[in-house]
């Protein structure tokens, strides 16, 4: 079962205490963030005090990543839009709860995460079950094992690398895709993706290690030596 | 440790999350199999241009109606 949506960042339910207090931990493969701007907080701080002006421009600063957010959660564009709008809209309704305890980034995509899985159950009950174990480790083993150049993404275009990495992650399952989209492309700790979904911590490295070995099979296809642009 | 035992701790290896421990074993076993090397140098390249990946522009009738009603909401008029 997924969580309901928390908006507060303390109180609701115990299961999402902890949470806040985990912030992302330190990863080797992680690119420094240029999300967070050192003026967040002023502009967060603003915007509590009723300055509208400052919650727009935290919305232009966000939009274009949540949307991807809720796109790529919910793999349909209506939906993705009217997710984003209504995260930015209680994000706005409920900024009094937030305290600053997290970046106010991670606080808005556990929102967005929130009001895109809602939508996506609404159209896919039943279909990606994430509080049930996924199957043993028997067919992990990679099939697919060619040289890739040292810097494959190099023979793409940006705009066709964005395409290519869009359609992947498009493939993937639910189930896996949601927690790939949290975890490696909005920076969530294992943690607060785990508290995010309802899963346990376990759950999601395993979805997170299948996601990830799709990811390295799918872009093998485009990145082995010899493949053509 | 087998090529199967590094598969199943990859995700960990790679977040720097395993045991001193077990991660001696797993680059002992990375010393010597190649296919293994390979598939955790891959895999870790493409969670970095995953990671790397810049959001495509938000399209501009979406943007508008997200303002517009954000503006609705806060009772903020249209600049």
């Amino acid at each position: 079962m997924f969580n309901a949506i928390v908006i507060t960042e303390k109180g609701l339910t115990s299961r999402f205490l902890g949470l806040l207090d985990t912030l992302s931990a330190p990863n080797p493969h992680r690119l420094p963030s240029s999300v967070a701007r050192e003026d967040e907080h002023l502009l967060v701080a603003a915007a509590k005090k009723g300055d509208a002006t400052a919650f727009e421009e935290l919305v232009n600063r966000y939009e274009d990543k949540i949307f991807r957010l809720t796109n790529n959660i919910t793999g349909n564009h209506e939906d993705a839009e009217d997710a984003m709008q209504d995260a930015f809209l209680k994000a706005y309704a409920h900024l009094q709860d937030f305290h600053g305890d997290s970046r106010f980034y991670t606080w808005l995509v556990r929102i967005a995460a929130n009001e895109s899985l809602m939508r996506l159950r609404k159209r896919r009950p039943n279909q990606f079950p994430l509080d049930e174990p996924v199957e043993g480790d028997t067919d992990l083993m990679p099939r697919e094992l060619e040289d890739w150049d040292p810097s494959p993404e190099q023979r793409y275009a940006q705009a066709e690398l964005q395409g290519i990495l869009a359609e992947i992650i498009d493939q993937l399952d639910p189930e896996f895709r949601i927690v790939l989209v949290l975890r490696d492309l909005e920076e969530l700790s294992t943690q607060e993706t785990a508290e995010a979904l309802g899963m346990s911590v376990s759950a999601v490295k395993s979805r997170l290690l299948r996601a990830r070995l799709k990811l390295r099979e799918k872009l093998n296809r485009h990145f082995r030596r010899g493949t053509l642009n | 440790m087998n090529c199967k035992g590094v598969i199943r701790e990859l995700s960990n290896y790679i977040d720097g999350d395993l045991d001193p421990s077990l991660e001696t074993e797993l680059e002992r076993h990375l010393n010597h199999c190649e296919d293994c090397t390979m598939i955790v140098d891959q895999t870790k390249k493409s969670i970095e241009i995953l990671c790397d990946s810049k959001p495509v522009e938000l399209p501009s009738d979406v943007r508008s109606r997200l303002h517009a009603a954000l503006r609705e909401k806060t009772g903020q008029k249209p600049t």
